[in-house]
Protein backbone atom coordinates (compact mmCIF):
# COMPACT_ATOMS: atom_id res chain seq x y z
CA UNK A 1 0.00 0.00 0.00
CA UNK A 2 0.88 3.62 -0.95
CA UNK A 3 1.70 6.24 1.88
CA UNK A 4 -0.86 8.19 0.31
CA UNK A 5 -3.45 5.44 0.51
CA UNK A 6 -2.11 4.65 4.13
CA UNK A 7 -2.41 8.28 5.38
CA UNK A 8 -5.86 8.47 3.81
CA UNK A 9 -6.89 5.70 5.31
CA UNK A 10 -5.87 6.60 9.02
CA UNK A 11 -7.91 9.84 8.71
CA UNK A 12 -10.65 7.85 8.22
CA UNK A 13 -10.46 5.43 10.75
CA UNK A 14 -10.32 8.33 12.94
CA UNK A 15 -13.20 10.18 11.77
CA UNK A 16 -15.15 6.96 12.13
CA UNK A 17 -13.96 6.65 15.70
CA UNK A 18 -14.62 10.35 16.48
CA UNK A 19 -18.28 10.02 15.46
CA UNK A 20 -19.14 6.96 17.23
CA UNK A 21 -18.30 9.37 20.23
CA UNK A 22 -20.28 12.27 19.17
CA UNK A 23 -23.74 9.67 18.03
CA UNK A 24 -23.68 8.38 21.61
CA UNK A 25 -22.85 11.68 23.26
CA UNK A 26 -26.22 13.00 21.25
CA UNK A 27 -28.37 10.10 21.83
CA UNK A 28 -27.68 10.36 25.59
CA UNK A 29 -28.43 13.97 25.92
CA UNK A 30 -31.45 13.64 23.84
CA UNK A 31 -32.57 11.06 26.06
CA UNK A 32 -31.66 13.81 29.19
CA UNK A 33 -33.22 16.42 27.54
CA UNK A 34 -36.64 14.82 27.97
CA UNK A 35 -36.39 14.25 31.65
CA UNK A 36 -35.01 17.40 32.19
CA UNK A 37 -37.97 19.32 30.52
CA UNK A 38 -40.19 16.77 33.13
CA UNK A 39 -38.58 18.44 35.69
CA UNK A 40 -39.45 21.88 34.70
CA UNK A 41 -42.65 21.07 33.64
CA UNK A 42 -43.15 19.21 37.44
CA UNK A 43 -41.66 22.30 39.18
CA UNK A 44 -44.58 24.19 37.30
CA UNK A 45 -47.72 24.18 40.05
CA UNK A 46 -45.03 24.94 42.65
CA UNK A 47 -43.78 28.44 41.15
CA UNK A 48 -46.88 29.08 39.83
CA UNK A 49 -48.44 28.72 43.18
CA UNK A 50 -45.92 30.77 45.17
CA UNK A 51 -45.36 33.83 42.34
CA UNK A 52 -49.26 34.12 42.96
CA UNK A 53 -49.19 34.39 46.26
CA UNK A 54 -46.34 36.96 46.41
CA UNK A 55 -48.26 39.02 43.90
CA UNK A 56 -51.26 38.77 45.83
CA UNK A 57 -49.13 40.01 49.09
CA UNK A 58 -47.56 42.94 47.51
CA UNK A 59 -50.38 43.87 45.69
CA UNK A 60 -52.92 44.26 48.14
CA UNK A 61 -50.85 45.22 51.09
CA UNK A 62 -49.07 48.53 51.16
CA UNK A 63 -46.27 46.81 53.88
CA UNK A 64 -42.83 48.37 53.27
CA UNK A 65 -40.83 45.14 53.37
CA UNK A 66 -36.88 45.25 53.01
CA UNK A 67 -36.72 43.10 50.14
CA UNK A 68 -39.52 44.86 47.61
CA UNK A 69 -38.47 48.43 48.33
CA UNK A 70 -36.44 49.69 45.81
CA UNK A 71 -33.03 51.41 47.77
CA UNK A 72 -32.11 55.28 47.14
CA UNK A 73 -28.86 54.15 46.20
CA UNK A 74 -27.87 51.04 44.72
CA UNK A 75 -23.65 50.60 45.41
CA UNK A 76 -23.14 47.50 44.53
CA UNK A 77 -25.00 44.36 42.63
CA UNK A 78 -24.63 40.43 43.09
CA UNK A 79 -25.01 38.53 39.66
CA UNK A 80 -25.24 34.55 39.86
CA UNK A 81 -24.30 32.85 36.80
CA UNK A 82 -25.76 29.61 35.92
CA UNK A 83 -23.31 27.82 33.43
CA UNK A 84 -22.43 24.09 32.98
CA UNK A 85 -20.15 21.90 34.38
CA UNK A 86 -19.46 20.12 31.25
CA UNK A 87 -18.26 21.96 27.84
CA UNK A 88 -19.05 20.16 24.25
CA UNK A 89 -22.29 22.21 24.22
CA UNK A 90 -21.54 24.61 21.69
CA UNK A 91 -22.09 28.04 22.22
CA UNK A 92 -24.24 27.55 25.41
CA UNK A 93 -21.59 28.73 28.40
CA UNK A 94 -19.61 31.08 26.34
CA UNK A 95 -23.47 32.98 25.38
CA UNK A 96 -24.36 32.81 29.22
CA UNK A 97 -20.96 34.69 30.56
CA UNK A 98 -21.19 36.92 27.46
CA UNK A 99 -24.40 38.42 28.69
CA UNK A 100 -23.08 38.51 32.11
CA UNK A 101 -20.55 40.28 31.14
CA UNK A 102 -22.48 42.42 29.35
CA UNK A 103 -24.77 43.22 32.18
CA UNK A 104 -21.60 43.92 34.25
CA UNK A 105 -20.64 46.83 32.10
CA UNK A 106 -24.18 47.71 32.18
CA UNK A 107 -24.24 48.08 35.80
CA UNK A 108 -20.60 49.65 36.32
CA UNK A 109 -21.46 52.04 33.89
CA UNK A 110 -24.63 53.21 36.86
CA UNK A 111 -21.38 52.95 39.49
CA UNK A 112 -22.21 49.90 40.61
CA UNK A 113 -19.58 47.52 42.19
CA UNK A 114 -20.12 43.76 41.15
CA UNK A 115 -20.17 40.74 43.12
CA UNK A 116 -20.34 37.53 41.12
CA UNK A 117 -21.67 34.11 42.32
CA UNK A 118 -20.99 30.64 40.20
CA UNK A 119 -23.25 27.70 39.11
CA UNK A 120 -21.15 25.11 37.21
CA UNK A 121 -17.18 24.56 36.72
CA UNK A 122 -17.15 26.14 33.53
CA UNK A 123 -17.68 29.38 35.07
CA UNK A 124 -15.38 28.83 37.44
CA UNK A 125 -12.87 28.06 35.18
CA UNK A 126 -13.66 31.56 33.05
CA UNK A 127 -13.05 33.68 36.38
CA UNK A 128 -10.06 31.31 37.69
CA UNK A 129 -8.63 32.08 34.14
CA UNK A 130 -8.78 35.44 34.19
CA UNK A 131 -7.42 35.75 37.94
CA UNK A 132 -11.41 37.40 38.82
CA UNK A 133 -12.53 37.28 41.95
CA UNK A 134 -15.90 35.67 42.92
CA UNK A 135 -17.73 35.09 46.37
CA UNK A 136 -19.18 31.24 45.73
CA UNK A 137 -19.55 28.76 43.73
CA UNK A 138 -21.42 25.91 43.03
CA UNK A 139 -20.20 23.07 41.15
CA UNK A 140 -20.97 19.24 40.51
CA UNK A 141 -24.70 19.15 39.71
CA UNK A 142 -25.82 21.19 36.98
CA UNK A 143 -26.94 18.43 34.91
CA UNK A 144 -29.25 16.99 37.52
CA UNK A 145 -29.80 20.49 40.04
CA UNK A 146 -31.38 19.50 43.18
CA UNK A 147 -33.55 21.68 45.20
CA UNK A 148 -31.14 21.53 48.40
CA UNK A 149 -28.78 23.27 46.46
CA UNK A 150 -31.44 25.99 45.01
CA UNK A 151 -32.19 26.67 49.07
CA UNK A 152 -28.09 27.19 49.61
CA UNK A 153 -28.16 29.94 47.27
CA UNK A 154 -31.28 31.51 47.73
CA UNK A 155 -30.05 31.73 51.51
CA UNK A 156 -26.24 33.38 50.31
CA UNK A 157 -27.59 35.72 48.10
CA UNK A 158 -30.73 36.54 50.65
CA UNK A 159 -28.03 37.20 53.64
CA UNK A 160 -25.80 39.16 51.81
CA UNK A 161 -29.09 41.02 50.33
CA UNK A 162 -29.95 41.86 53.76
CA UNK A 163 -26.46 43.19 54.94
CA UNK A 164 -25.72 46.10 55.24
CA UNK A 165 -24.15 47.31 51.92
CA UNK A 166 -21.29 49.31 54.34
CA UNK A 167 -20.46 45.86 55.67
CA UNK A 168 -20.15 44.64 52.39
CA UNK A 169 -24.06 43.67 51.77
CA UNK A 170 -25.53 44.37 48.28
CA UNK A 171 -28.64 45.94 46.90
CA UNK A 172 -29.30 44.52 43.78
CA UNK A 173 -29.70 40.47 43.01
CA UNK A 174 -29.29 39.31 39.05
CA UNK A 175 -29.20 35.96 37.84
CA UNK A 176 -28.58 35.08 34.30
CA UNK A 177 -29.17 31.98 32.72
CA UNK A 178 -30.05 30.11 29.46
CA UNK A 179 -34.03 29.88 29.32
CA UNK A 180 -35.32 26.77 27.45
CA UNK A 181 -37.06 27.97 24.12
CA UNK A 182 -37.29 25.13 22.05
CA UNK A 183 -35.11 22.16 20.87
CA UNK A 184 -33.38 24.69 18.66
CA UNK A 185 -33.16 27.54 20.94
CA UNK A 186 -32.02 28.84 23.92
CA UNK A 187 -31.38 32.04 24.95
CA UNK A 188 -29.43 33.91 27.52
CA UNK A 189 -31.92 35.69 30.04
CA UNK A 190 -31.38 38.18 32.55
CA UNK A 191 -33.66 39.11 35.56
CA UNK A 192 -33.35 40.98 38.29
CA UNK A 193 -34.35 39.34 41.39
CA UNK A 194 -34.27 41.85 44.52
CA UNK A 195 -35.67 44.00 44.60
CA UNK A 196 -38.96 42.52 43.50
CA UNK A 197 -39.64 44.29 39.82
CA UNK A 198 -41.41 42.12 37.63
CA UNK A 199 -43.57 39.51 38.64
CA UNK A 200 -43.42 36.97 35.76
CA UNK A 201 -46.01 34.45 34.93
CA UNK A 202 -49.05 35.88 36.46
CA UNK A 203 -51.59 36.51 34.36
CA UNK A 204 -53.06 40.08 33.64
CA UNK A 205 -56.25 40.76 36.51
CA UNK A 206 -59.41 40.20 34.28
CA UNK A 207 -62.78 41.08 34.89
CA UNK A 208 -63.28 37.51 36.87
CA UNK A 209 -59.42 36.79 37.21
CA UNK A 210 -58.80 39.62 40.28
CA UNK A 211 -56.97 38.77 42.90
CA UNK A 212 -59.34 38.59 46.06
CA UNK A 213 -58.73 40.46 49.20
CA UNK A 214 -56.54 37.97 51.40
CA UNK A 215 -56.87 37.70 55.32
CA UNK A 216 -53.27 36.99 56.36
CA UNK A 217 -52.25 34.64 59.04
CA UNK A 218 -50.54 35.65 61.47
CA UNK A 219 -49.58 39.19 59.98
CA UNK A 220 -49.31 40.91 56.44
CA UNK A 221 -45.03 41.22 57.14
CA UNK A 222 -44.70 37.98 58.50
CA UNK A 223 -46.12 36.38 55.89
CA UNK A 224 -44.28 38.05 53.41
CA UNK A 225 -41.08 37.33 55.62
CA UNK A 226 -41.62 34.19 54.63
CA UNK A 227 -42.88 33.94 51.38
CA UNK A 228 -40.12 36.10 49.75
CA UNK A 229 -37.57 33.74 50.46
CA UNK A 230 -38.97 30.98 49.03
CA UNK A 231 -39.88 32.76 46.26
CA UNK A 232 -36.00 33.57 45.59
CA UNK A 233 -35.50 29.79 45.89
CA UNK A 234 -38.40 28.43 43.87
CA UNK A 235 -37.12 31.15 40.60
CA UNK A 236 -33.13 30.33 41.35
CA UNK A 237 -34.34 26.50 41.29
CA UNK A 238 -36.19 26.85 38.11
CA UNK A 239 -33.35 29.16 36.36
CA UNK A 240 -31.67 25.63 37.43
CA UNK A 241 -33.74 23.51 35.54
CA UNK A 242 -34.19 25.79 32.66
CA UNK A 243 -29.98 25.87 32.58
CA UNK A 244 -29.94 21.68 32.77
CA UNK A 245 -32.38 21.38 30.10
CA UNK A 246 -30.71 24.11 27.48
CA UNK A 247 -27.64 22.39 28.58
CA UNK A 248 -28.66 19.34 27.12
CA UNK A 249 -30.47 20.54 24.35
CA UNK A 250 -27.16 22.51 23.03
CA UNK A 251 -24.93 19.53 23.53
CA UNK A 252 -27.54 17.35 21.80
CA UNK A 253 -27.34 19.75 18.61
CA UNK A 254 -23.47 20.22 19.12
CA UNK A 255 -23.03 16.57 18.68
CA UNK A 256 -25.30 16.64 16.30
CA UNK A 257 -23.28 19.05 13.52
CA UNK A 258 -20.29 16.98 14.63
CA UNK A 259 -21.34 13.87 14.14
CA UNK A 260 -22.65 15.47 10.80
CA UNK A 261 -19.36 16.94 9.91
CA UNK A 262 -17.63 13.33 10.89
CA UNK A 263 -19.98 12.05 8.27
CA UNK A 264 -18.57 14.42 5.57
CA UNK A 265 -14.96 13.85 6.22
CA UNK A 266 -15.28 10.31 6.17
CA UNK A 267 -17.29 10.73 3.00
CA UNK A 268 -14.30 13.27 1.31
CA UNK A 269 -11.58 11.20 2.62
CA UNK A 270 -12.46 7.69 1.29
CA UNK A 271 -13.20 9.63 -2.24
CA UNK A 272 -9.37 10.88 -1.81
CA UNK A 273 -8.10 7.13 -0.79
CA UNK A 274 -10.54 5.92 -3.60
CA UNK A 275 -8.61 8.36 -6.08
CA UNK A 276 -4.78 7.51 -4.41
CA UNK A 277 -5.91 3.55 -5.04
CA UNK A 278 -6.83 3.95 -8.20
CA UNK A 279 -4.00 5.95 -8.95
CA UNK A 280 -1.75 3.66 -7.45
CA UNK A 281 -2.78 0.83 -9.81
CA UNK A 282 -2.79 2.59 -13.05
CA UNK A 283 0.93 3.52 -11.70
CA UNK A 284 1.60 -0.48 -11.33
CA UNK A 285 -0.06 -1.18 -14.70
CA UNK A 286 2.04 1.17 -17.02
CA UNK A 287 5.17 -0.06 -14.91
CA UNK A 288 4.28 -3.46 -15.68
CA UNK A 289 3.88 -2.54 -19.16
CA UNK A 290 6.47 -0.27 -19.57
CA UNK A 291 8.66 -3.07 -18.23
CA UNK A 292 7.83 -5.85 -20.65
CA UNK A 293 8.66 -3.49 -23.53
CA UNK A 294 11.39 -2.45 -22.25
CA UNK A 295 12.18 -6.52 -21.97
CA UNK A 296 10.77 -7.76 -25.73
CA UNK A 297 12.05 -5.15 -27.09
CA UNK A 298 15.99 -5.79 -25.81
CA UNK A 299 15.60 -9.27 -27.26
CA UNK B 1 -72.36 22.37 49.82
CA UNK B 2 -69.19 23.72 47.25
CA UNK B 3 -67.13 21.09 46.74
CA UNK B 4 -62.96 22.77 47.17
CA UNK B 5 -60.41 21.88 44.69
CA UNK B 6 -57.40 21.47 46.35
CA UNK B 7 -53.76 20.87 44.91
CA UNK B 8 -51.35 20.24 47.47
CA UNK B 9 -47.57 20.89 45.95
CA UNK B 10 -43.91 20.46 47.09
CA UNK B 11 -40.92 22.35 45.11
CA UNK B 12 -40.39 19.09 42.56
CA UNK B 13 -43.89 18.06 41.58
CA UNK B 14 -47.62 18.24 42.38
CA UNK B 15 -48.59 15.52 45.03
CA UNK B 16 -51.80 15.15 44.65
CA UNK B 17 -55.15 17.49 43.47
CA UNK B 18 -58.64 16.87 43.23
CA UNK B 19 -61.67 17.76 44.51
CA UNK B 20 -62.27 17.80 48.80
CA UNK B 21 -65.15 18.60 50.96
CA UNK B 22 -62.48 19.88 53.97
CA UNK B 23 -58.93 20.77 54.40
CA UNK B 24 -57.35 20.98 57.79
CA UNK B 25 -54.25 21.95 58.42
CA UNK B 26 -51.84 23.54 60.92
CA UNK B 27 -50.57 26.72 60.52
CA UNK B 28 -48.22 29.15 62.95
CA UNK B 29 -51.21 29.97 64.45
CA UNK B 30 -52.98 27.24 65.48
CA UNK B 31 -54.92 23.93 63.40
CA UNK B 32 -57.53 25.46 60.44
CA UNK B 33 -60.29 24.01 58.91
CA UNK B 34 -61.74 25.42 55.48
CA UNK B 35 -64.61 24.18 53.72
CA UNK B 36 -66.26 25.37 50.63
CA UNK B 37 -66.48 29.43 50.51
CA UNK B 38 -64.46 30.22 52.27
CA UNK B 39 -63.32 33.46 52.54
CA UNK B 40 -59.59 34.40 50.71
CA UNK B 41 -56.61 33.47 53.15
CA UNK B 42 -53.07 33.59 52.90
CA UNK B 43 -51.31 31.51 56.10
CA UNK B 44 -47.97 29.88 56.85
CA UNK B 45 -47.97 26.42 57.70
CA UNK B 46 -46.14 25.08 60.33
CA UNK B 47 -44.85 21.49 60.29
CA UNK B 48 -46.89 18.86 60.22
CA UNK B 49 -50.10 16.95 59.29
CA UNK B 50 -52.47 18.59 56.41
CA UNK B 51 -55.98 16.13 56.01
CA UNK B 52 -57.88 16.06 53.27
CA UNK B 53 -61.61 14.70 53.29
CA UNK B 54 -62.06 13.99 49.51
CA UNK B 55 -65.43 14.05 48.04
CA UNK B 56 -66.56 10.31 48.83
CA UNK B 57 -65.46 10.63 52.57
CA UNK B 58 -61.78 9.23 52.28
CA UNK B 59 -59.35 11.09 54.14
CA UNK B 60 -56.35 11.85 52.46
CA UNK B 61 -53.23 12.65 55.14
CA UNK B 62 -49.95 14.23 53.73
CA UNK B 63 -46.99 15.90 55.92
CA UNK B 64 -46.16 19.30 54.66
CA UNK B 65 -43.22 21.43 56.03
CA UNK B 66 -42.44 25.19 55.25
CA UNK B 67 -45.03 25.95 53.22
CA UNK B 68 -48.00 28.38 53.28
CA UNK B 69 -51.92 27.59 52.40
CA UNK B 70 -53.80 29.88 50.29
CA UNK B 71 -57.60 29.66 49.71
CA UNK B 72 -59.52 31.35 47.24
CA UNK B 73 -62.64 31.23 44.90
CA UNK B 74 -62.74 27.65 46.76
CA UNK B 75 -59.46 26.82 45.40
CA UNK B 76 -56.97 25.77 48.04
CA UNK B 77 -53.60 25.21 47.54
CA UNK B 78 -50.82 24.04 49.99
CA UNK B 79 -47.22 24.69 48.64
CA UNK B 80 -44.96 23.08 51.19
CA UNK B 81 -40.94 22.93 50.33
CA UNK B 82 -41.20 19.04 50.99
CA UNK B 83 -44.33 17.73 50.88
CA UNK B 84 -45.53 13.82 51.06
CA UNK B 85 -48.59 12.05 51.50
CA UNK B 86 -48.64 9.72 54.47
CA UNK B 87 -50.38 6.54 54.93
Amino acid sequence: MGAQLRVYRQKIKSAQTTKKITRAMELISASRIQKALARVQASGPYSRAITRAVSAVATFSNVDHILTTEPEKVERAAVVIFSSDRGLAGAFNSNVLREAEELATLLRSQGKDIVYYLVGRKSVGYFAFRRREFVQSWVGETDAPEFSTAKEIGDAVVAKFLQPTSEGGVDEIHIVYNRFVSMLTQSPEVVRLLPLEVVEGVDEPGDDAVLPLYEFEPEVGDVLDALLPVYIESRIFNAMLQSAASKHAATQKAMKSASDNADKLIKDYTRLANNARQSEITQQISEIVGGADALSGSK
Amino acid sequence: MTDLQVSLVSADNEVWSGQAKQVVARTTEGEIGILGGHEPLLAILASGEVRITVTDGTVIKANAADGFLSVENNNVTIVARDAELSE
